[in-house]
């Protein structure tokens, strides 16, 4: 490992390598720092700009990324182009944050470390944000996010004739993507309806290039003969006869039961943050209502309530990709300034500025594409919303009854809900959304499952931090 | 002023954890009136979150008289509260890891034998027949078969709904923020919420019942502190029994559902309400899991956690009347095992509220022995200060 730079009293670390964190590092290089870029993957460029394993023959921008093309090539260049210039560990999860430090466990050799850092940019990303139906649990479901991440990364769909079901932008892009890649899309099933899109059209006209691109794929879609099926409510995924995968869909379109043959499903309801690491760091949290969360509260700057943390991209409220860039060379330039170096103060404002516009045209995506907010009304009992712990809606509304539990960590304790592998990463969203309903309290009172390390699950006998190699940062 | 609900009742108890919920069962038992209030939720610090071993073995022989009659309390819990919560007599191994560890338990089943605890001694030989899966630094131990497990986050909680289903009332979210003696009896209020009047007052409030006992002119050492708990995926069952070392350091059991919950070391503070399990502990707790238990190398840690105990010097609660205050009982400071005695602990409360004096010898837990050491240590050394108290 490289030693850290020169006699800079700033020793930044960034975690994260999707748009936010390749933007925050190059903002930093460019002020002559060398951070420390730890990423989850073996690639940079994140979830969005996922880039496909080296090994694999080569797919052009083009092919990977459609109109996103542009932009992931921006970024994919910026990064190898800082490749040199910072010190990059791909392939290396963040387990825990403690007293300046972050526990860090490399994959590829099973090793440990303990990274010191004297500032953080937190850029962790997200995952979709899922509220399940009966049956997601057959093989041949998946996530909106997780179908993307099967043809980026691993070029391969996730079935022959797949239903993409849910809201939110990705929906439209992702079958779009599919449909494009060769693969039978049967329908799209959008929980929204069209009049949520059109009422929302003038605030999304404020990104017209990003609306555009929507429309865009709902026209293209329209026009290769998918079926596009707005306000619906799914009622479950089927299975085949021995129930060993997926074999159709069944939704519910306002009139009537509508089923549809399909052997794949992606499903997904736009994205939920991740930020167990910030809650680890000590962040204040509040609830968003715009993004239907808890999270941790950050300046417009990008700064967190802790000293010396900083957080960028979709990890700290789902913006977007762009934005995320934005808010990640922001970020670093608060980190900078804040560490007494000389930054473009204009530079800074404009970002800002472009941030804040984006709040309006989040509001209308918001409203084009809603949560469907009576979604635990509908979810029948023996829906099962935790997979880790096979805990239904049933469970959960017993607890509630019998135990008087109005909180999602009593919920927790009581039910085991939140309590698998996952720690709720997945089945949080859903399980808030029970609890709300059950007990006849906004979201927002439920409160949030404390994150606790590890933040994924990691082997005993590499729990051990190595002594570190590394001078201490603080 | 307005909207402070008044309440007047027989006994008024802070503290919702395991002790507390267990005095208010008991009272009701009883016929008492009970108002209990509770600064979070019932069972959500140290009584709710902590390992849940549920043994006798390796108590000060002072306490065995509590911990026996709180075995016969865990005997009947679904009778008591309404659910088993996974309570089980597994048996409880203590492991030595040398000789001199086996001489040890040896002498304390010799000190131990006036309470039926029905230990066993497992030499080197016989326990690698009975369990392959123990690491080779075991040379033996002792077993308490009808010493056992359960689920804290259950159990806790549900001696509170039991309390409450019994008539007690209860308010969680209540934090005490004032307690005073007006001659006549005592007065507690929380915010402007609630002012609860009652001529006695138990304070359970574990690692917060200093400023009560303060209060009150017993300022005793009482401590915070925070144990480390780990637990890993589930992995196919292979132990049944709850496994502690003598010399302490590491405890863990295997629970129905798969996953193995260990213990030990010292987690870190965050605030006053919380804390959270410490780098170098989760790791001394790794290696030595490892070593105890070589199957789990590849085993999963999910979660870790801490929670926030009341300590005392001697590691012995404080359990009995006030000193100072008639009506006062102090029951806290237990110090890190006070999950198994704890009901017990309740029902001794109750008795002394009811009767002034309870069945069960509770001489040792008498909060005058921190006053008469300091007596004495006054005598003896003039110049010493005395022992500050935590907040």
């Amino acid at each position: 490992m490289t030693a850290p730079s020169s006699s800079s009293p700033l020793r930044p670390v960034i975690v994260g390598a999707g748009p936010a964190g390749v933007r925050a590092a190059e903002a930093l290089v460019a002020h002559g720092i060398r951070p420390v870029v730890i990423d989850e993957a073996s690639r940079a460029g994140g979830q969005i700009y996922r880039r496909p394993p080296s090994s694999l023959a080569a797919r052009s921008a083009n092919v990977l990324y459609g109109f996103e093309a542009r932009r992931a090539d921006a970024v994919h260049t910026a990064f190898d182009a800082l490749r040199e210039r910072i010190d990059y560990r791909p392939d290396s999860l963040v387990w825990n944050a403690q007293g300046g430090r972050l526990d860090v466990l490399h994959g590829p050799t099973r090793s440990t470390s303990s990274v010191p850092y004297s500032q953080l940019i937190v850029a962790t990303g997200a995952t979709d944000r899922v509220l399940p139906v009966p049956g997601w649990t057959l093989p041949g479901v998946y996530t909106l996010g997780g179908a993307q991440v099967a043809l980026k990364f691993q070029g391969c769909a996730i079935g022959q004739r797949v239903v993409f079901m849910g809201t939110g932008p990705l929906l439209y892009l992702v079958a779009y993507q599919y449909a494009k890649a060769g693969a039978k899309v049967a329908a799209v099933l959008d929980t929204s309806r069209f009049a949520d899109q059109l009422a929302a059209t003038p605030a999304m006209l404020r990104q017209p290039a990003v609306f555009a691109k929507g429309v865009y794929y709902v026209a293209w879609l329209r026009a290769h003969g998918v079926a596009l099926h707005g306000g619906v409510r799914p009622l479950r995924v089927l299975g085949d006869a021995a129930e060993s995968r997926v074999a159709g869909v069944a939704w519910h379109d306002g009139r009537e039961e509508r089923t549809l043959a399909c052997d794949a499903v992606g499903f997904g309801y736009a994205l939920r943050s991740e930020t167990q690491l910030a809650d680890l760091l000590g962040c204040r949290f509040e609830f968003a209502s715009l993004h239907r969360a808890h999270l941790p509260v950050r300046d417009a700057a990008g700064r967190s309530s802790v000293r010396g943390v900083y957080l960028a991209g979709d990890g700290a409220g789902i913006m977007g990709a762009d934005a995320a860039e934005w808010a990640g060379e922001r970020a670093a330039l608060a980190l900078l300034a804040d560490g007494g170096v000389a930054v473009d103060t204009a530079r800074a404002a404009m970002l800002e500025r472009r941030l804040h516009k984006l709040g309006t045209f989040r509001q209308g995506l918001e409203r084009a594409f809603p949560v469907p907010h009576d979604w635990a009304a509908h979810a029948p009992d023996e829906l099962v919303v935790c997979r880790c712990e096979n805990i239904t809606a049933g469970t959960l509304r017993q607890t509630v009854a019998e135990n008087g539990a109005d909180e999602m960590n009593r919920l927790k304790a009581l039910s085991r809900v939140g309590m698998g592998r996952c720690q709720g990463r997945m089945c949080g969203v859903a399980a808030a959304e029970i609890l709300a309903h059950a007990t006849g309290q906004p979201v927002q009172q439920v409160g949030r499952l404390r994150g606790q390390a590890p933040i994924k699950p990691i082997p005993i006998h590499l729990a051990t931090p190595a002594p570190s190699t590394e001078g201490a940062g603080a | 002023m307005t909207g402070r609900k008044t309440l007047r009742t027989d006994v008024a108890v802070v503290g919702g954890g395991i002790v507390g919920a267990s005095a208010a069962l008991a009272l009701r038992k009883m016929g008492i009136g009970v108002v209990l209030l509770e600064r979070d939720l019932c069972g959500s610090r140290s009584s709710g979150v902590n390992y849940g071993g549920v043994r006798r073995q390796g108590r000060p022989v002072s306490q065995l008289p509590l911990a026996q009659r709180a075995h016969r309390i865990w005997g009947n819990l679904r009778e008591t509260i309404g659910t088993d919560g996974e309570y089980l007599r597994s048996g409880h191994f203590k492991i030595a890891r040398s000789e001199a560890d086996m001489a040890s338990l040896e002498q304390y089943r010799t000190k131990s034998r006036d309470f039926d605890l029905g230990l066993e001694l497992i030499s080197a030989a016989r326990l690698r027949e009975r369990c392959p899966w123990l690491g080779t630094r075991a040379v033996g131990g002792s077993l308490c078969a009808e010493d056992g497990q359960a689920n804290p986050r259950l159990v806790s909680p549900a001696f509170a709904l039991a309390a409450q289903r019994a008539g007690a009332q209860i308010f969680e979210r209540h934090k005490v923020d004032e307690v005073a003696h007006d001659g006549k009896g005592f007065l507690l209020r929380s915010g402007n919420a609630l002012e609860v009047r009652a001529p006695a007052l138990l304070n359970c409030a574990g690692a917060w019942s200093g400023p009560i006992a303060e209060y009150f002119g017993e300022a005793v050492p009482l401590r915070s502190s925070h144990p480390v708990m780990a637990v890993t995926e589930p992995v196919p069952h292979f132990m049944d029994w709850s496994l502690g070392v003598e010399g302490g350091g590491i405890y863990c059991r295997q629970v129905a559902r798969g996953n193995l919950v260990l213990g030990g070391g010292r987690g870190i503070a965050l605030d006053a309400d919380r804390a959270r399990a410490d780098r170098d502990a989760i790791a001394t707790l790794a290696a030595q899991a490892v070593e105890l238990l070589p199957t789990l190398r590849h085993a999963h840690f999910i979660r870790t956690w801490s929670g926030t105990e009341g300590n005392l010097p001697d590691h012995q609660p404080v359990l009995g009347p006030s000193r100072t205050t008639p009506g006062l009982f102090h029951g806290f400071g237990f110090s890190g095992a006070g999950f198994q005695i704890g009901p017990a602990a309740g029902e001794v409360l109750a008795e002394l509220v009811r009767d002034g004096r309870s069945s069960t010898p509770i001489e040792s837990f008498s909060i005058e022995r921190f006053f008469a050491a300091a007596a004495t240590a006054e005598d003896a050394a003039a110049d010493k200060t005395p022992t500050p108290t935590s907040p």
